[in-house]
C-alpha cells in the first residue's frame, strides 16, 4: 500500500465519522435501534413452536376416533372380597356362621364389650331419645348434648385439657394429618403404619419421610440429616412444621413404638409427635390409659393422641385428645369433622357407657389382658413351624409361616381348617397400594374373656392345620 | 300452592286437610288420608305427577344478581372487621389486652409455631364474634321440632356455658327431609330391637370378619329400589367419596367436576391422582367446551389420549339449591362417550315422584348413570353412604374400596334404621312423606319469593337458601329467629362465596302447614326489621299480604 492509499483511507475514514457528527438524530437513533433489534434476534429469540391450529373437522375426526378405557376392569370372582364369611348375630367371644357357632380371635373385640347388656341398654335409651341419625354436621345442629359428654370424658380420661369425635374410624387420622401439616412441612412417619396414616399422609402434601419400621437409628439419621438443611436456610427452615406420625401398638406388626427416646428426639430437633392408639387404648397400661401409660410418660409431651372408639370400646367412630391449642383447630379444619354428619348418638352412648365399665374397673380387665397376651404369646412359640410377631403384651399377634412356606395360599387354607374346627381366625387383607406392603399373615386377637382352655384349645388347632398344610 | 291447570275447586279443599296441624299425640302420616274419599286422592296424586313430567318446570331455577348496595355495604363490612381485627391484634400483640384462647405449651422452646398467623386471624377476629350461631347442641330426636340447649358467654364468646334450660324452635336446619328422624315409630322400633339382637358394632372390617347378613340385606334391597344390578353401602357419605374415587380414577384419567362440588368429592379426586378440571356451575356449554377440549388436546404436555373421563355431578347442591341439568348431561355423556358419577346425597328419597333422586325426578334410565352415589344420613335418618350401579362396577370397588377393607363395618341399628325406612319408603306411606315434602317446598319457596327475599336454586329443591350478605345482618337474623323459636342454618364466608353470605332453610316431610306459616311470619318480621328483601324481580310484601 502506498502513502497515498492510507491517506485515501484515513480521509474516508475521517469522513465517515464527521457524517456521523453531521447526521440528524432520528437517523443515528434509528441505526442503533436496528442494530439492537438485529442483535437481539440473532442471539436472544427462542425459536417459538408452530402451533397446529386443528380445524373443526380434524378436531371432530379426533374426538369420533376417541376410544375410552372400560370404566373398571375385569376382577377374578375369586377374590377373597367377593367370597367373605356371612355372619349372624352378636360377634362377641362366639361368632355365628352359617348356623354354626365358633370361637371368635379374629375381631377387634379386645375387652368383649360388644353384646355387654349394660352397654345395650344405654344405647336402646338414646335411640328413644335422640332417634338414630343426627342429621347434620356439627356445625349444623348435628351436635347433640350426648357428643359433648363424650368428648369431655375422654378428655378426662386421658387427662388432657380437650377432645374431639369423628364419625368414622378410619377418616379420624386420615382428617387430621393433613389439617396440620400442608405442603411446605415435613412429616417422618414410620413405615408400618396402618392405611388410614398413609391416606391421611398422601392427603396433606407434605414432604414425607420414611424411617424404617421402628428403628430409631433410621430416624435420628434423617433428622440430623434435616438440621443439616435448616442450617443452610435458616429463614426458610423457621417457617416448616415438623410432626412425626407413629402409633403406639402397630396394627400391622403388633409391636410397640419406642416412645421414650422420641419423645427426647423432639425436644432436640423441634418436632411435633402425632400418636395414634388405635389398637393400644384399652389394652395397654395399667388402667388401659395406652402406650404413654406404659412408658410412664407425661401425657402432656404428646401433642396429639388419635384412636378409635371402634376397637376396645366397642362403638362406632374415632376421637382425638391433646392441649385445647392443638384440638380446637380440627373443629374448623379438619375435612372429616366439618363436611361430614355428626356421630349417631346411640353410638356415643354406647361408648360413654363402655368408658364407664373401663373407669369403674380400673385395673382388673388391663392386667387380665396383659397376662394372657403374655400367655397366648408363650403357647403359640412352643408350636414349631409359626413365627409369631408382636410384643408379648401385645393382644394383637400376627402368625407366619416360616419363610418360603408363608404364603397367602396356606395361610388361607389353614383359616378354613380352623373354621371346619370351630375357630374363626383370619388373613389380614391389605390393599395391594400399601406403601410398604406387610409379609402375608393371620391376625390373632386375643379377646380378655377367653379362658386358658380356649387358647390351649386355638394351639391345639393351629397345630393340627400346620400338619395338614405342611403335609 | 295447587296446581292452576284443571283441579276442580273441592280438590283445593282436600289439599288444605291434607296438611293441616296435627293433634300433638299423632304422629306423621296417621291423619291425614282416612277421611278423605279414595278417589279424590289417587286424583290428586296424579295431578300433582303430571305436572312433574312438564320438563320446563323441572329445571326451573332463579340465580338472581347481587345488588350493588349489598355488594359495597358487605366489602366494607369486611374491611371494617379486618381493621378492628387489626386494631385488637396490635392491643394483644403489646399486652393492653388480655391473650384470651388457648397458647401453644410449646411456644417458648423454639418449636415453629403450628398455625399461620393469618389463618388463624379469621377465627380470632371474626368468626369468634358470632362463634354462638354455629355450633349450637341440640338435646333431642333432630325432627320437626327441636330443643336446642341454651348456651350464654360471660366474655364475647370464647367460652360458652350452658344455663340448664333448653329452646324448643322449629326445626329448619337439620337434614330430615322425609321426617324419618323419630324416636318411636317402625324404624326406631326396628333400631332397639337389631340393638338386641346383634350389638352395637362388629369391631372388623367387611373382607374379614365383619359381613353380617343384614349388610347383605341392605344392599340388596338398595340395589332394587334403585333399579340398579347392585349396590355396596360404608359407614360414613364422606368417606364414601373420598376413599372409592382413587378405585374409580387415577393418573391418566380426566375428572370434569361443577365447581360447586361438596368438599369430599373434591378430596376423593384429589386422591385419586386423576387430572381434574371445573367447569361453571350447571353450565352445559362450558363442559362441552372442556370436554371437546380435553379429547382434542389429550393430556397436557405430551398430548396422549386421556384413558377415560369422568363427569362428577351432584344432585342437589345443598348450597346453591340447584339441581343438576341431567338430561342435558347424560345427552353429552352419550356424545362424547364419558361416564357420569353422581352424588346424590341431598337428592336420594327427597325428590322424583318415588324418591328414587334425580333419576326419578327427570324420568331419565337408571342405566345411563355410570355411578350412582348417595347418603342414608339426610333422607333416612340414619348414618352412612353408598354407591349402586352394574355387578361389575360394585365388584370392582368391592376388591378395591379403601373403606371396605379398612374400615369397621356398618353397626346394626344404623343398617336395620334404613332397611325400615327403604321399606317404608316403598310402601303408601312412603308416598305421603314425597308427596308432602314436595308440597312443603313449593309452598315454602314461593312464599318466600312472593315476599320479596332472594332465594336460590330450583323451585322443587327442598333446599332453600335465601341470600343476607352483609355478616352482621347473618348473625342478627340468626339469633333473632332462634328467639322466636325458629333454629335455622346460616352459612357465610369461607363455606361460601365472601359476598353471597345466606341463611339455608332444610325443609321436612315432617312439617306441618301451620309451622310454615309460624316459620314464615317470623322470617318476615325479622326481615322487615333488618331490611333483608333484596330482590328486585319480586315486589316486596308483607306476609299478611299474601
Amino acid at each position: 500500500m502506498t502513502r497515498g492509499d492510507i491517506e485515501s483511507l484515513a480521509t474516508d475514514f475521517y469522513d465517515l465519522l464527521e457524517s456521523f457528527k453531521h447526521a440528524p438524530v432520528y437517523h443515528l437513533s434509528f441505526e442503533i435501534f436496528l442494530v439492537l433489534a438485529v442483535s437481539w434476534l440473532v442471539f436472544f429469540r427462542k425459536p417459538r413452536p408452530i402451533e397446529k391450529k386443528l380445524t373443526e373437522k380434524e378436531k371432530q375426526e379426533l374426538i369420533d376416533e376417541w376410544q375410552p378405557e372400560p370404566l373398571v376392569p375385569s376382577v377374578d370372582p375369586n377374590h377373597p372380597a367377593l367370597n367373605v364369611r356371612v355372619l349372624d348375630g352378636i360377634v362377641g367371644k362366639t361368632v355365628e356362621i352359617d348356623g354354626r357357632t365358633s370361637l371368635n380371635f379374629a375381631t377387634f373385640n379386645f375387652l368383649n364389650f360388644v353384646g355387654k347388656q349394660r352397654i345395650a341398654d344405654k344405647a336402646i335409651q338414646a335411640v328413644q331419645k335422640y332417634g338414630v341419625g343426627s342429621c347434620g354436621p356439627r356445625g349444623f345442629y348435628g351436635t347433640i348434648d350426648i357428643h359433648l359428654e363424650l368428648e369431655e370424658r375422654l378428655a378426662r380420661f386421658f387427662n388432657c385439657e380437650e377432645g374431639i369425635i369423628y364419625s368414622y374410624g378410619f377418616s379420624t387420622i386420615a382428617s387430621i394429618i393433613p389439617a396440620y401439616s400442608k405442603r411446605n412441612d415435613i412429616l417422618f412417619v414410620d413405615e408400618g403404619v396402618h392405611y388410614a396414616i398413609q391416606k391421611g399422609v398422601e392427603a396433606s402434601r407434605s414432604h414425607v419421610k420414611w424411617f424404617r419400621h421402628n428403628d430409631i437409628a433410621d430416624l435420628e439419621r434423617l433428622l440430623a440429616e434435616q438440621e443439616i438443611l435448616d442450617k443452610k436456610n435458616p429463614k426458610k427452615a423457621r417457617s416448616i412444621r415438623r410432626f412425626l406420625i407413629i402409633e403406639g401398638l402397630y396394627v400391622n406388626y403388633g409391636d410397640i413404638c419406642p416412645l421414650q427416646r422420641m419423645v427426647e428426639l423432639k425436644y432436640k430437633y423441634k418436632y411435633r409427635i402425632f400418636l395414634d392408639e388405635s389398637v393400644s387404648f384399652g389394652t395397654i397400661g395399667q388402667t388401659g390409659r395406652g402406650v404413654t401409660e406404659y412408658y410412664n410418660i407425661d401425657r402432656q409431651k404428646i401433642d396429639l393422641i388419635s384412636s378409635t372408639l371402634e376397637y376396645a370400646v366397642g362403638s362406632i367412630g374415632g376421637f382425638a385428645v391433646g392441649s385445647s391449642f392443638v384440638v380446637d383447630h380440627q373443629r374448623l379444619s379438619a375435612q372429616g369433622y366439618c363436611f361430614s354428619a355428626s356421630l349417631p348418638p346411640l353410638l356415643a352412648a354406647a361408648a360413654i357407657e363402655a368408658l364407664n365399665i373401663m373407669e369403674e374397673d380400673n385395673t382388673t380387665l388391663f392386667e387380665t389382658i396383659m397376662d394372657k397376651s403374655k400367655r397366648l404369646h408363650k403357647k403359640i412359640l412352643s408350636i414349631k413351624g409359626y413365627i409369631v410377631n408382636g410384643d408379648e403384651i401385645s393382644p394383637l399377634k400376627h402368625l407366619r409361616l416360616t419363610n418360603a412356606l408363608n404364603t397367602i395360599g396356606r395361610l388361607e387354607e389353614i383359616v378354613q381348617f380352623a373354621q371346619t374346627r370351630d375357630i374363626t381366625i383370619t388373613v389380614a387383607r391389605y390393599l395391594s397400594d400399601e406403601h410398604r406392603l406387610p409379609e402375608p399373615s393371620i391376625r390373632l386377637i386375643l379377646n380378655v374373656e377367653m379362658n386358658d382352655e380356649e387358647l390351649e384349645f386355638l394351639c391345639t388347632v393351629l397345630q393340627e392345620a400346620l400338619v395338614k398344610v405342611t403335609t | 300452592m295447587v296446581a292452576s291447570s284443571s283441579p276442580p275447586v273441592h280438590v283445593t279443599n282436600v289439599h288444605r286437610r291434607l296438611t293441616s296441624e296435627f293433634h300433638p299425640n299423632e304422629k306423621m302420616g296417621d291423619t291425614v288420608l282416612s277421611p278423605v274419599d279414595e278417589n279424590l286422592k289417587q286424583y290428586r296424586f296424579k295431578t300433582e305427577t303430571e305436572n312433574n313430567s312438564d320438563d320446563g318446570g323441572l329445571q326451573d331455577e332463579e340465580f338472581e344478581e347481587t345488588p350493588l348496595y349489598a355488594a359495597i355495604l358487605t366489602y366494607l363490612s369486611y374491611a371494617i372487621l379486618c381493621l378492628f381485627g387489626w386494631l385488637r391484634d396490635f392491643l394483644r400483640q403489646s399486652n393492653i389486652e388480655k391473650k384470651r384462647g388457648a397458647v401453644d405449651p410449646n411456644a417458648a422452646l423454639g418449636f415453629v409455631p403450628l398455625y399461620q398467623s393469618y389463618e388463624s386471624f379469621y377465627t380470632r377476629n371474626m368468626y369468634t364474634r358470632v362463634r354462638d350461631i354455629f355450633n349450637r347442641p341440640i338435646a333431642s330426636v333432630p325432627g320437626a321440632h327441636v330443643e336446642v340447649v341454651e348456651r350464654v358467654s360471660d366474655d364475647y364468646n370464647w367460652t360458652h356455658r350452658f344455663t340448664g334450660k333448653t329452646i324448643n324452635a322449629i326445626n329448619l336446619g337439620s337434614y330430615n327431609y322425609l321426617g324419618f328422624a323419630e324416636k318411636s315409630g317402625p324404624c326406631a322400633t326396628d333400631a332397639i330391637n337389631s340393638i338386641k339382637k346383634f350389638g352395637v358394632s362388629n369391631c372388623n372390617t367387611r373382607t374379614e370378619i365383619g359381613t353380617q347378613r343384614y349388610h347383605v340385606e341392605l344392599e340388596k334391597l338398595l340395589a332394587d329400589f334403585l333399579h340398579v344390578e347392585s349396590s355396596i353401602a360404608f359407614g360414613m357419605g364422606f368417606a364414601t367419596n373420598s376413599l372409592n374415587l382413587p378405585v374409580l380414577a387415577s393418573k391418566g384419567d380426566l375428572i370434569l367436576s361443577d365447581e360447586m362440588n361438596h368438599a369430599s368429592l373434591i378430596l376423593g379426586i384429589r386422591l385419586s391422582g386423576a387430572s381434574y378440571r371445573t367447569y361453571a356451575h350447571n353450565d352445559m356449554k362450558n363442559l362441552e367446551e372442556k370436554l371437546r377440549e380435553a379429547i382434542v388436546h389429550g393430556q397436557p404436555r405430551t398430548n396422549r389420549p386421556w384413558k377415560k373421563i369422568i363427569l362428577v355431578v351432584e344432585g342437589i347442591y345443598s348450597m346453591e339449591g340447584s339441581i343438576c341439568r341431567l338430561p342435558e348431561i347424560i345427552e353429552l355423556k352419550k356424545k362424547y362417550k364419558a361416564y357420569l358419577y353422581m352424588d346424590e346425597a341431598h337428592s336420594i328419597g327427597a325428590i322424583g315422584k318415588n324418591g328414587r333422586g334425580i333419576v326419578d325426578y327427570f324420568g331419565a334410565d337408571v342405566k345411563d348413570v355410570d355411578i350412582l352415589m348417595g347418603t342414608f344420613t339426610k333422607s333416612f335418618g340414619s348414618a352412612g353412604g353408598y354407591i349402586a350401579g352394574s355387578k361389575s362396577l360394585i365388584d370392582h370397588i368391592l376388591t378395591n374400596s379403601h373403606a371396605h377393607t379398612y374400615a369397621s363395618s356398618m353397626a346394626a341399628p344404623v343398617v336395620e334404621q334404613i332397611i325400615s325406612s327403604l321399606r317404608i319408603l316403598q310402601g303408601p306411606e312412603g308416598k305421603k312423606r314425597i308427596y308432602q315434602l314436595a308440597d312443603n317446598t313449593r309452598y315454602f319457596r314461593s312464599k318466600l319469593v312472593d315476599m320479596g327475599f332472594i332465594v336460590y336454586g330450583n323451585k322443587n329443591s327442598p333446599v332453600a337458601p335465601v341470600l343476607l350478605y352483609l355478616p352482621a345482618r347473618v348473625t342478627r337474623f340468626n339469633r333473632e329467629l332462634l328467639r322466636r323459636g325458629i333454629a335455622v342454618v346460616t352459612v357465610g364466608f369461607p363455606a361460601t362465596k365472601l359476598l353471597e353470605a345466606r341463611v339455608r332453610f332444610c325443609i321436612s316431610a315432617a312439617h306441618t302447614r301451620q309451622m310454615l306459616d309460624t316459620a314464615l311470619m317470623a322470617i318476615d318480621e325479622v326481615g322487615t326489621e333488618i331490611p333483608l328483601r333484596y330482590s328486585t324481580r319480586h315486589k316486596s310484601r308483607r306476609f299478611r299480604e299474601l
